[in-house]
C-alpha cells in the first residue's frame, strides 16, 4: 500500500519537479473515538493541504498523514495540544523519493544490460558467454550457469539451468548448435533463454512450469565447431577433434550417440560430414551431455534444436519402425507446430526422423528415448532451402518467437503428463 | 556371524545397483547388420518401412515423395528461373511410385508451388519424375507442365537489369552471397537468384533418390564479355546435399538474356578444398 502511494507521489513529483522537500509523513496512533473525530476534523482543514495516506477510521488502525513542510509546525502543535501520539514515519519525503527514483533507474539499467543484448544478430561465442552471466545476474532466483565440462579444444561447455528450487526436480533438456553451421539454432536459443527467464513470474504457463520442473538449456553444444564456422569455414558442421591418420578433422556429433551407432545414415570416413567417430560417445561434447543426463536421472523431455528444413521430429532415426509412443508423440508434435504456425504462418512437417528426412543412426534423441525419456524431439528450424544455413539475421527473432510457441507446448505437455 | 552380514552386504549392493539406474535399462537397439562400406550407409528399406502404402501410394510428407518433388522444383527453375524468378516447392499433396524395373522408378506427384520473389501462388501442378535404373546413371527426367507459370510477368525488371549489365563499363562481380550472416546487398539479389537458377541445372542433373539439393551460397560471381546478345557470368556455387550433408563446389559458365532465359554452358566440380588449419 505504502509503496503504491509512494509511486503515485513519485509520479506526481516527476510531473511537478521536487515539491516535497522537507515534507514529512506522520503516523498517528489514535487511542480513542475522540481522537478519531479530531483527526477527521483535520482532514477537512483545507489550508494545511494535508494528504492522508491512511484515513482516520477507527482507533484500531494507524492514520498516516503526508504533511507539507509549511504546515508541519501547525499540525504537530494541533496533535500535541490534543494529546494525540504520533511518530515521524518519513523524515524528508523528497529524499525518500530521490532514493527510490535512483533505485528504479538502477533497475532499468540492469534490464538494459541483459535485455539490451541484440537478439536479432549472430554473435561471437565470447559475447554470448558474457551475456549468460548478465542473464544470471538479472534473474538470480531463476537462472544459474553450470559448466558441464570442456570441449575438445578446451572451451567451457555451459548449460543454463532454470530452476526455482527443489532437489532434482523432473527436468527438460534443450540443446542447440550441436551442428555448428546451423547458426539460427544457437541464436534462437539465446532469445529463448531470455524469454524463459523474463516470463517467470509474469506469464502463467512458464511460471507454473518452473514451479514444478527445471529446464536445462545448452546454447552451444559444439563451441569449437561454432568458432571454426565463424573464423574459418562457415559451412563447418562437425566437432574439431583430430582423427589419427587422417587429414580431416571432426566427427558428426549427432551420429556419435549410443543408439544404433555406426548404422544407417553414417560414414566410416573421417572426411565425411556424417563421420560417426571411432566409437559411441567418443566426442567429449557428447560425453559431457550423456554424463549430465545420466547422473541427474530425472529428465522427462529431451529436445535438440537444428536447422534447416522446418521439421519437428521424434525417434527413431536409426530405424523406420515406429516407436511404441509414436501416436502420442505425433499428436503432441502436430499440436506444437500448429501453435508455431499461429505467429507467422510458418509451416512445419511432423514425423519420425527416419521417415521424414532420412535414416540416421547415432542421434541424440534416439539415445534419449531409449534411455526412457519419452518426450524426445528434434527441431529443424527455418528455412526450407532458400537461404538454408545462411538465414538472414532479421529472421532470428521471428524464428525464435514462433519456435518458442512449439517448445512451450512440448514443455507444458510434458509437465501435464508425468510418468 | 560374517556370512549373513556378507550376504546382506552383497544384497544391498545389488539392490543399490538396481535402484541406482533411474531410467529404463538401455534396450537392445533394433540394429540391422553392420555395414562395412566406406561410403554413406543407407539401408535399402522395404516398402512398408518406406512410408509407401498399398498400390505404390506414398505418404506426401515423407522423404521419398519430398525428394522427388524437390527434383521437380529444380526442373522448373531451369525452365523458368531468372534474376527475378525463384520457384519453390510449397507442399506435396499427393504422391505415388511406379517401379519400372530396369527402366527405373517413376514418381507421380501433385505439388503446390510458389514464386517466392513476387510471393505468387502458382497453384497446383502435376509432375512426373523418372529416376533412371542403376545401370543408367542418367539425370532424372521430369515432366511438369505448370499453368501457374503464366501468372508470372517479370519482363520489365529483366529488361532493365539486362540493359544495366550490358552497357555498364565495369563488369559486375561479387562473393559470398549471402554472407555468413545471411545478408545480401540489394543490387546482388538478382545475381543471387540467377545463380540459383543456374545451380538448378546441376542440382537437377546430379539428383537421385538419395539426394536433396539446395544452393547454399554463391561463393563468387564474375561477369564476362557479352556474347551473342547474352550476358555471361562465371559462377562458383556451393550446393548443400541434405542427405550426405556435404557441401559441393561447382564452377559454372552461365549465359542469360530475358528472351533466351538461363543457360549453363559449362560445369566443373571442384573437390573439397583441403583444410587450412592443421
Amino acid at each position: 500500500m505504502r509503496n503504491g502511494l509512494i509511486f503515485l507521489v513519485l509520479l506526481v513529483s516527476v510531473q511537478c519537479n521536487k515539491v516535497f522537500i522537507g515534507d514529512q509523513v506522520l503516523r498517528i496512533n489514535a487511542e480513542s473515538e475522540e481522537h478519531i473525530e479530531l483527526l477527521q476534523a483535520l482532514e477537512k482543514e483545507q489550508d494545511w493541504e494535508l494528504d492522508f495516506w491512511l484515513h482516520p477510521v477507527s482507533s484500531e488502525l494507524p492514520v498516516d498523514i503526508h504533511v507539507p513542510y509549511a504546515s508541519l509546525n501547525a499540525v504537530k502543535d494541533y496533535l500535541k495540544s490534543n494529546n494525540i501520539p504520533f511518530s515521524i514515519m518519513i523524515n524528508n519525503l523528497q529524499e525518500r523519493l530521490d532514493e527510490e527514483e535512483a533505485e528504479m533507474e538502477e533497475n532499468k539499467e540492469r534490464e538494459r544490460n541483459s535485455r539490451s543484448f541484440n537478439f536479432g544478430a549472430y554473435h561471437k561465442l565470447e559475447t554470448v558467454y558474457s551475456w549468460m552471466d548478465t542473464l544470471v545476474a538479472d534473474y538470480p532466483h531463476v537462472v544459474s550457469k553450470e559448466q558441464i565440462g570442456l570441449s575438445y579444444e578446451s572451451r567451457p561447455m555451459y548449460v543454463l539451468k532454470f530452476s526455482t528450487g527443489g532437489a532434482k526436480r523432473p527436468a527438460i533438456w534443450i540443446d542447440a548448435g550441436i551442428h555448428s553451421r546451423e547458426w539460427v539454432s544457437q541464436a534462437s536459443a539465446v532469445w529463448i533463454a531470455n524469454k524463459i527467464a523474463s516470463d517467470y513470474g509474469t506469464e502463467s504457463s512458464v511460471t507454473n512450469l518452473l514451479n514444478a520442473m527445471d529446464i536445462y538449456l545448452m546454447i552451444f553444444t559444439n563451441p569449437d565447431g561454432y568458432v571454426h564456422s565463424q573464423t574459418s569455414d562457415r559451412m563447418w558442421r562437425k566437432t574439431r577433434s583430430v582423427n589419427p591418420g587422417s587429414r580431416c578433422r571432426g566427427t558428426d556429433p549427432n551420429r556419435n550417440w549410443d543408439a544404433g551407432f555406426g548404422g544407417v545414415g553414417t560414414s566410416k570416413n573421417p572426411c565425411s560430414d556424417l563421420y560417426h567417430g571411432p566409437h559411441a560417445h567418443s566426442e567429449v561434447e557428447v560425453k559431457n551431455v550423456v554424463n549430465l543426463i545420466k547422473t541427474h536421472g530425472n529428465f522427462k523431455s529431451f529436445i535438440s534444436i537444428h536447422a534447416y528444413s522446418q521439421l519437428l521430429m521424434y525417434p527413431y532415426g536409426y530405424s523406420c519402425k515406429d516407436v511404441p509412443h509414436q501416436p502420442e508423440l505425433d499428436a503432441v508434435g502436430r499440436d506444437a507446430v500448429n501453435a508455431l504456425s499461429t505467429l507467422y504462418g510458418t509451416t512445419y512437417k511432423v514425423g519420425s526422423i527416419c521417415k521424414i528426412i532420412y535414416p540416421a543412426s547415432g542421434g541424440s534423441i534416439d539415445w534419449s528415448y531409449n534411455l526412457g525419456i519419452k518426450y524426445s524431439f528434434a527441431f529443424e528450424l527455418r528455412d526450407t532451402g532458400r537461404h538454408g544455413f545462411m538465414l538472414p539475421a532479421n529472421q532470428i527473432i521471428p524464428t525464435a518467437s514462433e519456435t518458442w510457441l512449439a517448445l512451450k507446448h512440448l514443455m507444458v505437455y510434458t509437465h501435464e503428463h508425468p510418468y | 556371524m560374517r556370512r549373513p552380514l556378507c550376504a546382506l552386504w552383497v544384497f544391498l549392493v545389488l539392490l543399490g545397483d538396481c535402484l541406482a539406474s533411474p531410467y529404463r535399462p538401455e534396450t537392445e537397439p533394433l540394429d540391422p547388420e553392420p555395414h562395412e562400406t566406406n561410403s554413406i550407409v543407407e539401408l535399402e528399406l522395404p516398402p512398408e518401412l518406406d512410408g509407401t502404402m498399398s498400390d505404390g501410394e506414398l505418404v506426401p510428407h515423407h522423404y521419398p515423395a519430398q525428394r522427388a518433388a524437390k527434383v521437380a522444383q529444380h526442373y522448373l527453375n531451369t525452365r523458368h528461373g531468372s534474376p527475378f524468378r525463384w520457384i519453390e516447392l510449397h507442399r506435396v499433396n499427393k504422391a505415388s511410385l511406379e517401379d519400372l524395373g530396369q527402366a527405373g522408378k517413376k514418381y507421380y506427384l501433385e505439388i503446390s508451388l510458389k514464386e517466392v520473389i513476387s510471393n505468387t501462388d502458382l497453384g497446383q501442378c502435376s509432375a512426373e519424375v523418372l529416376f533412371s535404373g542403376e545401370q543408367d546413371q542418367r539425370a532424372p527426367q521430369v515432366q511438369c507442365p505448370c499453368e501457374g507459370m503464366q501468372k508470372l510477368n517479370t519482363t520489365a525488371e529483366e529488361e532493365a537489369l539486362f540493359q544495366r549489365l550490358n552497357s555498364s563499363d565495369s563488369p559486375v562481380s561479387g562473393s559470398n552471397i549471402p554472407d555468413s550472416y545471411g545478408h545480401i546487398a540489394p543490387e546482388m539479389k538478382p545475381l543471387w537468384h540467377l545463380g540459383a537458377a543456374a545451380a538448378s541445372f546441376v542440382m537437377l542433373r546430379e539428383s537421385n533418390e538419395s539426394t536433396l539439393y539446395n544452393m547454399a551460397q554463391v561463393a563468387s560471381i564474375t561477369q564476362l564479355e557479352t556474347e551473342n546478345g547474352q550476358l555471361r557470368f562465371k559462377y562458383h556455387v556451393l550446393l548443400h546435399d541434405m542427405i550426405s550433408q556435404e557441401i559441393l563446389h561447382w564452377k559454372l559458365l552461365v549465359s542469360w538474356s530475358p528472351a533466351g532465359g538461363v543457360s549453363v554452358l559449362q560445369t566443373e566440380w571442384q573437390p573439397k578444398p583441403a583444410e587450412s588449419t592443421p
